[in-house]
């Protein structure tokens, strides 16, 4: 099964920590983004593989846009 | 002076509009492509649209703000804080095209921006500094024989930090050494070097800071302190003056050191001598922010001096209009600082503010950027509001604080005004005897 990786909030992509193949845990950080000047890591939500990352650095993301998807 | 360019956005731009309104001054706003609809846009003379909203390539960009002050006709440039506010190449750059940058020189700027050659600059003046290394530490090694020499914990900071930006402590050698590293490369990215120092820390910090005025003249005065011990991840959330802290004699050792440390750099201008002070009272020098800072409306409702009508009387090469003597604690005033964040995680809110109403009361000003439809966008700073509440005593200060805080209507975002309220009903706070780890302390005894 298919799960998605969403922005909490809107910001700038400014480090991905993960890449397509690797295997992630529940909370671990996957993408790092800037908002109001602040570091805000992004988890994710459940164990996985990483099957696509769908943002690089310097991407701007909104709230509930997907980052990468896991299997 | 009869035209200022501000750039800068948000409250502060409103604040300086406002003054310079009251002196018949134009004004000239500069804005992102996210900030086309604030308020501040509509309400300086005129506006110019410098670039989209990331701040490299708008309120960071020297080129487009110097193109909009030749545009406008503009003969001075008023940086407000943060931005290009302590950016001495931006000030060189103001007065090699003839611009009067409102501030001090370049040269100043550009001393206090280095930490290191600031605690240098002090030391030599006699201004007591945290004991510390006086050279940038260039190796884990190196960083780990400093800090055995001063004693653990420690701070870890950038040369070029500031603003409790690039700050770490370290409470043994294992976190030095592992903190080193990764501190020392943010240092670079964020501030473009990686001179990194050592400084002991100090045991139950308060953060209390000298307001000072210097004119062409070469007059410094103080306008006396304001505390800002109350922070969440190193940066104010609340300030208050007179500091509750603070004794007569502690009040004047701490405001004629400030004194001395902007005459020894030959200070023009308003700006701020931080210090930060032990539970024993003995204060050390922290740095100097040459600019106008967020909390100066403390200054202002306790002494009810204008400080930015300081600043443009400064900037003509006026003297100052007012004199030590004339400076008075005759309110007491705090200042909350309210943002678009997560009151509990602190984490930050952007989003479209539905309906947004400040308090109105009597002795609480408010200093804002926003209204009711504004975007609050993720590209700067998540402060929206400034609620600055003051009466002839703390408990009256606290008091219209916390009802302003109680009638402030904010929707569509989240806020950190239940946590301000908080701060204002504890007891601790009320007392006034907290220091710089009142958040973290507080967030320990609730979890």
């Amino acid at each position: 099964m298919m799960k998605n990786v969403t922005a909490s909030m809107a910001g700038t992509v400014i480090n991905v920590l993960v890449q397509a193949g690797d295997q992630v845990n529940q909370g671990q950080d996957v993408v790092v983004l800037e908002s109001m000047k602040m570091e805000v890591p992004i988890q994710a939500e459940a164990d996985g593989k990483v099957v696509e990352v769908k943002v690089n650095v310097g991407d701007f993301v909104n709230d509930g846009d997907v980052i990468l998807v896991l299997e | 002076m009869r035209k200022v360019l501000i750039a800068n956005r948000g409250e502060i731009a409103r604040r300086i509009i406002r003054t310079c309104k009251a002196q018949g001054v134009a004004t000239v706003a500069v804005y992102s492509e996210a900030d086309r609809n604030l308020p501040f846009v509509r309400e300086a003379d005129e506006a110019v649209h410098i670039g989209p909203p990331p701040v490299p390539h708008s309120y960071l960009n020297v080129e487009a703000i110097i193109a909009a002050a030749k545009e406008t006709g503009a003969d001075a440039v008023h940086p407000g804080y943060g931005l290009l506010s302590e950016n001495a190449a931006f000030a060189r750059r103001c007065r090699d095209e003839g611009l009067v940058f409102i501030g001090p020189s370049p040269e100043v700027i550009a001393q206090m921006g280095d930490k290191l050659t600031a605690r240098r600059v002090m030391r030599e003046a006699g201004v007591p500094v945290v004991p510390g290394c006086e050279e940038p530490v260039n190796t884990p090694d190196e960083a780990a024989r400093v800090a055995a020499e001063i004693g653990y914990p420690v701070m870890l900071k950038a040369s070029a930090g500031g603003g409790g930006i690039g700050m770490q402590i370290c409470r043994d050698e294992a976190e030095l050494r592992q903190a080193f590293q990764s501190a020392r490369g943010r240092a670079k990215a964020y501030f473009g070097s990686d001179a990194m120092y050592v400084e002991a820390y100090v045991d139950s910090p308060r953060h209390i800071e000298v307001q000072i005025a210097g004119d062409a003249h070469g007059t410094v005065i103080h306008l006396l302190e304001r505390e800002c011990s109350i922070q969440r991840r190193h940066q104010k959330v609340l300030e208050e003056s007179p500091s509750p802290f603070l004794d007569e004699l502690a009040r004047q050792r701490l405001c004629e050191a400030a004194v001395t440390a902007a005459r020894a750099v030959g200070y023009t201008g308003v700006g701020t001598v931080e210090f930060i002070m032990d539970g024993n009272k003995n204060f050390y020098f922290l740095e100097m922010n040459t600019r106008l800072q967020v909390e100066h409306p403390v200054t202002e409702e306790m002494t009810g001096l204008d400080l930015v009508a300081l600043q443009l009387e400064i900037a003509r090469g006026n003297a100052l209009p007012v004199a030590q003597g004339d400076v008075k604690a005759l309110r007491h005033a705090i200042e909350l600082r309210v943002y678009a964040e997560d009151p509990v995680t602190f984490l930050p809110s952007p989003g479209t503010i539905t309906y947004y109403r400040p308090p109105q009361m009597d002795g609480v000003r408010v200093d804002d950027g926003v209204e009711t439809g504004t975007q609050v966008t993720p590209f700067y700073d998540p402060m929206i509001a400034k609620v600055i509440a003051s009466g002839t005593t703390r408990e009256e200060a606290i008091q219209r604080a916390r009802e302003a805080m109680r009638q402030f209507e904010v929707t569509g975002i989240k806020t950190n005004i239940p946590f301000l309220l908080e701060v204002l009903g504890d007891e601790a706070f009320r007392r006034g005897v907290y220091t710089t780890r009142f958040v973290e302390e507080r967030k320990e005894k609730t979890t």
